[in-house]
């Protein structure tokens, strides 16, 4: 691509940006419509499982609040067509930010959301996807799409509740959950590096086969013995000396359950490794060039078998998150999607840690949003509601919001 | 000399078997094309047949005596695995003593009934492939035009929407313009629903697959709002209301049978698919687009128009699926009413080969093994799951052809269709 074409795409973005930020503004200033002297309160005190860490309440002043608001935006926006921001990913995430912040005042308008309490169910709902999100970056980032995701997150919640239940030990249960699903990463390692199959055609062929499985065993066995789906009660969350007592903060981020400060140090971990360590410059290589990799004597086919079965043990974490971290017992088809959301927050992400796990949180908050505002009775119906994350997607994926950079060879089988 | 000559004649007899086989198959290759996933098919159903013996407590049970009582182990597992089988066969067509009394019974009396109910689980059957045939026809031909249509579940529900709102809310026409708009309607549904990630791939190039999951979720939380609200029936429950009879795809038999045209019109569907294909100009751009995007460009194919038209028609015959559940099965929508088979049209493209007549056939196969499947459970008490599982087995199998030529022996060919090119990549 020229120089030209470059500046000529990065111009067209920008002026979309500009727009996208005026409309925003008109809506957010619209809002005000039938909000005067109406107030809008958020309670930010956390009551979860007995325990309250009070925090006094956010009054807002419906009106005010959104006139500002939307001035803000539209000021920003009407910057953006004259100058321009240098980074404008940030600027238009932060306003479409404000946007939903927005929204969510006009809608408690004259009554009274628990902000605190959804934020802390957004975390809790974003762990599978984050994990699952990690477990797509592992994989694809050597060169291998894992569409299965999705599968092994069943087959580890499956395996981690019967473990669990014979067991009577949690960390046994996980560790096999993430050893029953990273069988499953090894059948579509084998599959798509040995034989070269094409890797969505092997995922799908997981997810089905997966989800068959678990089925079958659930109706032959774990419905007849009832012993085998009880691992007891969700595992307890954790809290975190000191810190859990901060207001607002310490229980969104201090009294979890250990998978989700898991999910925080994976990925630290990640992160470092993938641009810090030898293991990551190669894991990257091989997915970015897999014969410049080989010549420089890096074994690709290892690599890569080692990234999917990180991969898988990854999926099989989140899928015991789900069953015994959270429900306490296993449901057919319980992976109900999340696979797929955290491919979606990875793409989202860009393929680095932090931005998917941002993604995460992203599809966490919507899903927690639109429990809340079901109870709130906005008057949009809650399921067209629920559209937005898969809608905001789309619309990341096809690139208006800066294009995603997939490793080169992804999904692409390495012969030497 | 004399070694030679019976060398001589074995390398004939050889060469005789060859061109038997030639024959049989009028193109060289062609038989791997079938065997491979004929083989396939019956690979996994032998590991189903493992697994049914080892849930089976009572089997369990006996095999901690195997060297006791080898026989009576071997006996006790077989009886277990013929016992589930020959219910699933008795579910999929039918117990065959009563069919040959109820046939007595019709021709010397003239009572329908008892024939109607003795070939029921046939027709049962049948009505599961149609909604098959037209999925993996939708399926495949994305598959032929380069695209993986992952999303053929949401575009049966998009289908079904706009099926079952034509279908109960034009009133007073009369069915020949009632019935045809209410599939047209459905179709377009489905079509306009597919190609919205088609045109996202022509003009961004956004990955197909994630996008058609997405427009999954959307379609299932748009059936969500319309059948709690504005498509919801005056009781309350979330059920659309019911789709008038002149929207009816007419049932072929009596009551009892619920088989309707709909059947016929997804074979003659899979001819038109194969007519189009392979003997249209426009039918040549898609397989091109799909086989090499770049010689395609070069040859003067528009490929972002042929990438959206795949999606497109893809989008249609899967929707189709859908529009044959409602007006021809079910007459209202409910949440529940597509039990997977937009995904499970994806392993039977992939076992036919990505060709219509293979997606019939395993759609076919599939419709008779679901609808054994129920039989199964309630006789023998193995759940409906063994069917995913075969599916789930019988996709790895066809992806890797390798795993299958290693068990039985058999030289590699250079295979042909898109699903070679998936597989070689």
């Amino acid at each position: 691509m020229t120089q030209a074409a470059k500046t000529r795409i990065r111009s067209k973005r920008d002026a979309a940006t500009s727009v996208i930020l005026l409309l925003e503004a008109v809506f957010i200033l619209l809002l005000t419509r039938d909000s005067g002297g109406l107030i809008s309160t958020f309670d930010l005190t956390s009551k979860r499982a007995g325990v309250t860490i009070a925090a006094p309440d956010l009054i807002l002043p419906t009106f005010a609040t959104l006139v500002v608001l939307g001035i803000v935006v539209g000021m920003v926006g009407t910057w953006q067509s004259i100058r321009g921001f240098k980074n404008t990913n940030l600027v238009l995430t932060s306003m479409i930010g404000i946007g939903i912040f927005a929204f969510l005042i006009w809608a408690t308008r004259d009554k009274t959301l628990n902000l605190t309490g959804m934020l802390v169910s957004s975390v809790v709902r974003a762990t599978p996807i984050g994990l699952a999100a990690l477990s797509g970056i592992y994989a694809e980032r050597s060169g291998v799409v894992n569409i299965g995701i999705e599968g092994m997150m069943l087959v580890g919640s499956f395996t981690s509740v019967i473990f669990a239940s014979i067991s009577d030990s949690m960390m046994i249960g996980i560790g096999a959950g993430m050893l029953f699903a990273m069988l499953f990463a090894l059948l579509h390692a084998v599959l798509s590096i040995k034989y070269r199959v094409n890797q969505i055609v092997s995922g799908t062929g997981i997810i089905i086969l997966a989800l068959g499985i678990t089925s079958f065993l659930h109706r032959a066995f774990i419905e007849k013995i009832p012993d085998l789906n009880s691992p007891g009660p969700a595992i307890p969350a954790f809290q975190i000396p000191i810190l859990w007592k901060i207001p607002v903060a310490g229980p969104i981020l201090f009294n979890q359950s250990p998978i989700v400060y898991t999910l925080f140090i994976l990925l630290i971990v990640t992160h470092v490794m993938l641009y810090k360590t030898k293991w990551g410059l190669r894991m990257r290589a091989v997915g970015e060039h897999p014969k410049a990799a080989d010549t420089l004597g890096i074994n690709v086919y290892r690599i890569r078998y080692f990234s999917v079965a990180l991969s898988g043990a990854m999926a099989g974490l989140a899928g015991a998150y789900m069953s015994i971290g959270a429900a306490g017992r296993f449901n057919e088809g319980m992976s109900a999607g999340k696979g797929f959301l955290g491919l979606a927050a990875m793409i989202f992400g860009n393929w680095n840690p932090f931005g998917a796990y941002l993604g995460a949180l992203i599809f966490g908050f919507f899903d927690s949003w639109q429990e809340k505002l079901s109870i709130l009775q906005v008057g949009i119906p809650v399921e067209l509601l629920g559209m937005i994350p898969y809608i905001a997607t789309m619309i990341v994926l096809a690139g208006f919001i800066g294009r995603s950079h997939m490793p080169a060879a992804d999904g692409q089988p390495y012969e030497k | 000399m004399k070694r030679t000559a019976s060398e001589s004649r074995t390398n004939k007899s050889q060469q005789s078997e060859r061109s038997l086989w030639q024959r049989l198959f009028a193109r060289e290759g062609m038989g791997q094309a079938v065997l491979l996933p004929l083989l396939s098919v019956f690979t996994a159903l032998l590991i189903g047949a493992v697994i049914i013996a080892f849930s089976n407590v009572e089997i369990i049970a006996a095999w901690k005596n195997l060297f006791s009582s080898p026989m009576e182990t071997l006996k006790l597992t077989w009886q277990g695995i013929s016992h589930a089988y020959q219910a699933m066969f008795e579910g999929a067509f039918g117990i065959p003593s009563e069919m040959a009394k109820a046939y007595k019974e019709w021709k010397t009396t003239g009572e329908t009934r008892p024939l109607l109910e003795a070939f029921r689980p046939i027709s049962e059957s049948l009505v599961i492939a149609t909604p098959y045939i037209f999925a993996g026809l939708g399926v495949a031909l994305g598959f032929r035009g380069g695209m993986f249509n992952i999303g053929a579940e949401g575009q049966l529900f998009a289908a079904g929407l706009v099926a079952t709102l034509i279908g109960y809310s034009v009133k007073g026409l009369p069915i020949y313009i009632h019935m045809p708009l209410a599939v047209l309607g459905g179709a377009l549904g489905g079509a306009l629903w597919a190609s919205i990630p088609g045109a996202l791939k022509a003009k961004t190039g956004a990955h197909e697959v994630i996008n058609t999951i997405m427009m999954n979720y959307i379609a299932f939380r748009l059936t969500d709002y319309l059948l709690s609200g504005p498509m919801m029936r005056p009781d309350g429950l979330p059920i659309s209301r019911d789709v008038l009879p002149s929207a009816y795809i007419p049932p072929m038999f009596a009551p009892p049978m619920r088989l309707h045209w709909g059947f016929i019109f997804a074979l003659v569907m899979a001819w038109v698919v194969y007519w189009f294909l392979w003997k249209t100009p426009l039918g040549m751009e898609i397989r091109m687009v799909g086989a090499n995007p770049k010689a395609a460009r070069y040859a003067g194919v528009r490929n972002a128009m042929i990438t959206v038209l795949t999606m497109a028609l893809s989008g249609a015959l899967a929707g189709m699926a859908g529009v044959g559940q409602i007006l021809g099965v079910n007459h209202n929508m409910v949440r529940a009413f597509s039990t997977g088979y937009g995904f499970d049209a994806i392993a039977l493209a992939l076992l036919g080969n990505s060709h219509p007549l293979g997606v019939v056939l395993s759609s076919l196969l599939f419709g008779f093994l679901r609808g054994g499947a129920a039989r199964m459970q309630s006789v023998a008490d193995v759940p409906v799951e063994l069917i995913r599982i075969i599916q789930g087995l019988v996709i790895v199998f066809i992806a890797a052809p390798e795993i299958i030529r290693s068990l039985y022996r058999i030289k590699e060919k250079k295979q042909e269709g898109p699903t070679a090119k998936l597989v070689a990549n």
